[in-house]
């Protein structure tokens, strides 16, 4: 039907997540060892058989491909686990089969997740030659203590030479601490951020501390233990020390916990958070896929043994299930609250009605907890830091 | 009890002029004579305490058969029975006479002139003179004790070890079957087992048991439980002791006339002291515990010596007449959603059956028994239900309300002409309103009050409006466990989210133009200057605490405007009798009480009377807009130390929102206590990419209908549980 064909093309340009953008996302499972405060999903295997693992992958992407067929690819990001643990061929493969079955963008951002171990930063080289073209590496924290007390296998030195080595091999090298840590002082976390911000390039996520239920730490705490983290007036101050310190390296906080240059932040990221279109490949990784003007949410079943053998069997999906326009709009307000430009108040009409009650926004900008400009509601610095709070009053519910 | 000793002599030839005069006339009586080996009578009346019936004995336990002759009669020889009935005596009743010709088979040609001491229980006697009727292998009792001591795991004991249920259907608390009651490990509503055990002398006995519930709030399912039974098992703690509750429930079964058998509990316990106890409990109580059963109920030890006292020394049932017309008391009812009302009967005379036309003869309701069956536990259906047994029937009653505990059941046609006795009615003390947080749920929170009621006779509702809370019911219980059960169960049974306004007692409030007010909400009350005087109610609280936490006790009820009454030693123990204000009592007094004695102390109440004393309404002010359903009257010198203690608690329940909020306590306009609830500081999730929008979606929508079980009161939301939290005092 060529007529069909061409209307539902125009229709797609105004489709709504070109607002965002294309992306793809793959989940590399596997890590050395599992950290007690992460709630990834990862999981630690004595064996992986990377050629099966790269087969699936490639399967996987021809199945998504044909479903998204034509579109523009503009990001690739390799997240875990610790994709760093994948094989240089295993990469190579995956990024020759996306760039067969998309179209990419000019200048296509491809991000690798690296921990910062010897064994990792022995790939950087051949990933950087397979296109990969930005690392993002987890440091965590810049003293040997905290890294031990996060279960971290490796130390500050470690992660200095992983980073060196890293930023010869990549123009972009963006690394993440986790601060509100055990017995963290606001004045020690400072001094770390500051020799962080001596080290960084022009990209940094910095993470507060979350104590998962279900981790080790999550155990530890419903158990008593886990004592001497923050209380909430702290880590009020620390989030506040850090806007201001780094405002002053002129690294800003374009999300709740991404701090950049301009022009340097996380493309891939931003898809999530503008409400963008991405495909999720790998166990347990989530896509967002506008298909037929119908906006899918996508789930990978998340063992590995079990995503890898439904993938073999021509489809990993766990679960794939149409939302409705109430739940897109709540997923757009709580994306799009975290960055700074907010979000499109024409936009989340267009997903079905109107959601957002216009008392309920003035309410909050007298309070200081948001900012109107015409048709953008932004997060305010107040705002963000009890952004849950502010999103919950906004929140569409039925 | 009336056990051993201290029985009156008599003299036989009084005896049989006073059975010939009074006993002899009335239903119920049991005079009989006894004739030793030696041929000698012996002739008891037992001594009972505060109790102008006298009981006369007069046994032959050797007496093997059954020779038509009546005993009652004073003629030596006894005479040839005959019936319908001896030209003299009403000895007509078959079942009467049978165990009275036993009695009178082996009688000498003369009474002795002498008269004797001696120690025959009313049960021994009962038990001997109904040996020849199926009464005699019935036993009727309740579990009784103070809370916790053990009463629902021994009855799943009895339960198992008589096999009345399978290994695999059994569980720990079995009979506890209400969720909240499984939740909080303690029984509300009173049960009925029937179980059947074949005791040492080779005789199989139905026991009927009712498992009662041991918080103060339900006593009176105790007592009445009581009035359907003979017997009482008093199960007490071994490492506890007597308690205030185990004299509160010996003094319902000397009232109820029970047989009383102590069993000493939880023996298993390195603590357990039985020696002492029994000592406390001769001492305390004044009953015999020399042979009190020392067990334990979880471990099983002793468990075999329970059943058989139950048999030898729990008196069989009065005996009733199955000729006679039905004449059977209403024990409790309960609603099904299934079988529609059930109700517990207690057959006196006659034999309740299948398809008989019943008439209640307090509401006179008549219905159809469309089912007749007893509770093993699970119900089971028999053909009927004869005199002294306990069971169920189901008839199309529609409603608990249309019956009424207490109330005789007879045949429409043919009934029996006196009603029995029937029980006071329970009444309410506490009251609150219940709003749904929800408006719309009001028409499914009516249907849900109406069904709850249709259960509990002892809950009582109205229709209530409030400018900030909307639709909803003033509500009366009988305390604050009462008060929560109810509230649990509409939310979870219902599915309906409430809003509990602070609970209150009944004030009398007498107004300057002579009438009077009942003051059941606080913001019902009047303009002050209308008003001439307020009275409170009254009770009577009797305390059972060690030495070493008394300082505490009188403290606590001290500060809660207390007057003492009485205070007495019992071995190293006290026990105060405080005159209180209910109002103090009813929120928190029990977990103050337990808190400052860690435990040891127990507790019990009576209504007094009402009182006046200079009390005021003390209203609060949150983010400066008052809040009504946290209204409360206090007393005038106790308004600014409860006004504080409210705005801390307050401050503490309602969650930090964006803006800071100012918490006030005001009496008539004046600021008497204010606290500053701090604004929220931090809630953010550190972390959000793509695959978490999905669980943090979740998340906040869990928050936000979180929220929706708070009420906002202009710009704040307060938890439903604030209501009730907030007049709780820690100090
Ligand atoms: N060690 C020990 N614990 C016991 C024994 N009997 C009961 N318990 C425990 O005591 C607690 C209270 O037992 P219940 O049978 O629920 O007491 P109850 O008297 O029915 O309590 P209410 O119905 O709430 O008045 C439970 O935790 C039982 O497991 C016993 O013989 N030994
Ligand atoms: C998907 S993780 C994995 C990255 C990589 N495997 C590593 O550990 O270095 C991405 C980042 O999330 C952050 N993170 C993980 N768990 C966290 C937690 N419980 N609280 C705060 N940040 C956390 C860490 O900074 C981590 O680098
Ligand atoms: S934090 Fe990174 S390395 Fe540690 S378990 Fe999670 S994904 Fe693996
Ligand atoms: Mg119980």
């Amino acid at each position: 039907m060529p007529m069909r064909s061409e209307n539902s093309s125009r229709l797609a340009l105004t489709e709504d997540w070109q607002h965002g953008g294309f992306g793809l996302y793959i989940h590399w499972p596997f890590c050395a060892a599992k950290c007690p405060y992460c709630d990834f999903n990862s999981h630690v295997s004595r064996q992986i058989d990377q050629d099966r693992w790269a087969r699936a992958y490639l399967s996987e992407i021809e199945r998504v491909g044909a479903l998204t067929k034509g579109r523009v690819l503009n990001t690739v990001f390799f997240g875990g686990g610790t994709p760093s643990l994948m094989s240089p061929d295993t990469v190579h493969a995956i990024l020759d089969r996306v760039r067969r079955v998309w179209p990419m963008a000019n200048d296509p951002e491809i991000t690798l997740e690296a921990n910062p171990g010897s064994v990792d930063t022995a790939n950087f080289e051949a990933y950087a030659q397979a296109g990969v073209n930005r690392v993002s590496m987890g440091i965590q924290a810049l003293n040997d203590t905290d890294l031990r007390r996060l279960g971290r296998i490796h130390s500050v030195a470690d992660a200095r030479a992983a980073f060196d080595i890293a930023r010869k091999q990549f123009d972009r090298v963006s690394f993440d601490l986790i601060y509100a840590r055990q017995d963290q002082s606001l004045s020690a976390w400072e001094a770390e951020l500051r020799a962080a911000l001596s080290m960084a390039v022009d990209h940094l996520s910095l993470y507060q501390l979350t104590v998962e239920n279900g981790t080790a730490f999550g155990d530890r705490f419903l158990a008593g233990g886990l004592r001497g983290l923050p209380d909430d007036d702290l880590s009020a101050d620390m989030y506040q020390l850090t806007q201001d310190v780094c405002g002053e390296h002129d690294m800003f906080a374009y999300e709740v916990s991404n701090h950049a240059r301009a022009g340097a932040e996380s493309r891939h990221n931003r898809i999530y958070w503008q409400y963008g279109d991405y495909a999720g490949i790998g166990p347990g990784a989530h896509g967002r896929l506008t298909i037929n003007g119908q906006k899918l949410a996508t789930v990978g079943w998340s063992m590995p043994d079990k995503w890898i053998s439904t993938a073999e069997r021509g489809d990993g999906t766990k679960d794939s299930t149409a939302l409705s326009a109430l739940d897109q709009a709540q997923e757009y307000l709580l994306l799009g609250l975290r960055i700074s430009e907010g979000i499109d108040l024409d936009r989340l009409t267009t997903f079905g009605r109107t959601y957002v009650d216009d008392n309920k926004i003035d309410e909050l900008v007298s309070l200081g907890m948001v900012t109107r400009r015409g048709n953008r509601l932004a997060a305010t610095s107040r705002g963000r830091l009890v952004l849950n709070a502010v999103i919950e009053e906004l929140m569409p519910l039925e | 009890m009336r056990s051993t000793g201290d029985f009156e002599p008599l003299d036989i030839r009084q005896i049989l002029q006073f059975v010939h005069q009074h006993i002899a006339h009335r239903r119920g009586s049991r005079p009989v004579a006894q004739r030793q080996q030696h041929g000698l009578y012996r002739v008891f009346r037992p001594h009972q305490q505060g109790r102008d019936r006298p009981v006369i004995i007069v046994v032959d336990p050797t007496a093997q058969a059954l020779t038509p002759r009546c005993g009652l009669c004073p003629d030596p020889e006894g005479h040839a029975l005959n019936p319908p009935h001896h030209p003299r005596l009403p000895c007509n009743f078959p079942r009467h006479v049978a165990f009275l010709s036993v009695v009178c088979a082996a009688r000498p040609a003369k009474p002795p002139a002498a008269t004797y001491r001696a120690t025959l229980t009313v049960a021994a006697f009962r038990i001997i003179s109904a040996r020849m009727t199926k009464l005699s292998h019935i036993r009727n009792f309740s579990i009784v004790a103070h809370i916790d001591h053990g009463k629902s795991t021994l009855a799943d004991r009895l339960i198992q070890s008589t096999n009345t249920v399978s290994a695999r259907e059994m569980k720990e608390q079995l009979l506890d079957a209400m969720d909240i009651e499984r939740e909080r490990g303690i029984t509300i509503k009173a049960n009925t087992v029937r179980i059947e055990y074949k005791a040492e002398d080779g005789e199989t006995y139905i026991l009927n048991l009712i498992d009662t519930p041991g918080h103060v709030d339900f006593a009176y399912e105790v007592s009445r439980s009581m009035r359907a039974v003979e017997g009482s098992l008093l199960v007490v703690d071994a490492t506890q002791g007597v308690e205030a509750q185990t004299l509160a429930n010996v003094y319902t079964a000397i009232d109820a006339d029970h047989e009383i058998v102590p069993v000493l509990n939880k023996i298993d316990l390195p603590a357990a002291e039985p020696e002492r106890i029994c000592e406390q409990i001769e001492d305390v109580i004044g009953i015999d515990a020399s042979d009190a059963c020392l067990i334990s109920a979880k471990t099983g030890i002793g468990i075999p010596s329970v059943l058989e006292a139950i048999v030898k020394r729990l008196p069989p049932p009065h005996e009733g007449d199955p000729d006679k017309p039905l004449k059977a008391m209403l024990v409790d009812s309960k609603y099904d959603p299934y079988l529609g009302v059930v109700v517990i009967v207690r057959v006196i005379d006659g034999v309740l059956k299948k398809g008989q036309r019943i008439k209640m003869m307090r509401t006179g309701g008549t219905y159809d028994i469309d089912r007749i069956g007893v509770y093993r536990p699970a119900m089971q259906e028999v053909k009927e239900l004869g005199p002294g047994e306990i069971g169920y029937i189901t008839a199309q009653i529609k409603q608990v309300r249309d019956t009424r505990v207490g109330d005789t059941i007879t045949t429409e046609k043919k009934g029996c002409e006196t009603a029995l006795p029937g029980f006071k009615p329970s009444i309410p003390v506490v009251f609150c309103g219940l709003f749904p947080v929800d408006a719309a749920d009001f028409e499914d929170m009516r249907d849900a009050i109406e069904k709850l009621a249709l259960n509990d006779a002892s809950f009582t509702s109205e229709m209530e409006t409030s400018a900030a809370l909307g639709f909803g019911f003033r509500c009366g219980f009988l305390g604050l466990l009462h008060l929560e059960v109810i509230r649990d169960r509409l939310e979870r049974e219902y599915n309906i989210d409430l809003i509990t306004t602070a609970p209150s007692v009944i004030y009398r409030i007498y107004m300057r133009d002579g009438s009077e007010i009942e003051l059941h909400n606080p913001a019902d009350m009047p303009d002050p200057s209308t008003i001439d005087h307020i009275e409170e109610p009254r009770i009577k609280a009797t305390i059972l605490v060690p030495d070493e936490y008394l300082g505490d006790v009188l403290k606590l009820c001290q500060d809660r405007r207390g007057i003492q009454l009485d205070l007495t030693y019992a071995g190293s123990r006290a026990m105060v009798v405080y005159d209180l204000p209910l109002n103090e009592v009813v929120f928190d007094f029990y977990d103050r009480l337990k808190s400052v004695t860690k435990g040891y102390a127990s507790f019990d109440y009576q209504m007094l009377g009402y009182r006046e004393d200079n009390l005021v309404k003390m209203q609060i002010l949150v983010n400066d807009e008052p809040v009504d359903a946290l209204s409360t009257m206090v007393h005038r010198d106790r308004a600014e130390m409860r006004g504080r203690a409210m705005c801390e608690k307050l401050k503490d329940l309602i969650p930090r929102h964006m803006f800071k909020i100012p918490i006030q306590a005001a009496i008539g306009g004046k600021v008497i206590a204010r606290e500053t609830l701090a604004a929220l500081r931090k809630d953010v999730t550190a972390k959000c990419y793509g695959g978490d929008a999905t669980r943090k979606k979740k998340l906040l929508e869990k928050q936000k209908a979180g929220k929706k079980k708070m009420r906002q009161f202009g710009k704040v939301d307060i938890p439903q549980e604030a209501f009730i939290s907030a007049l709780k005092m820690d100090g």
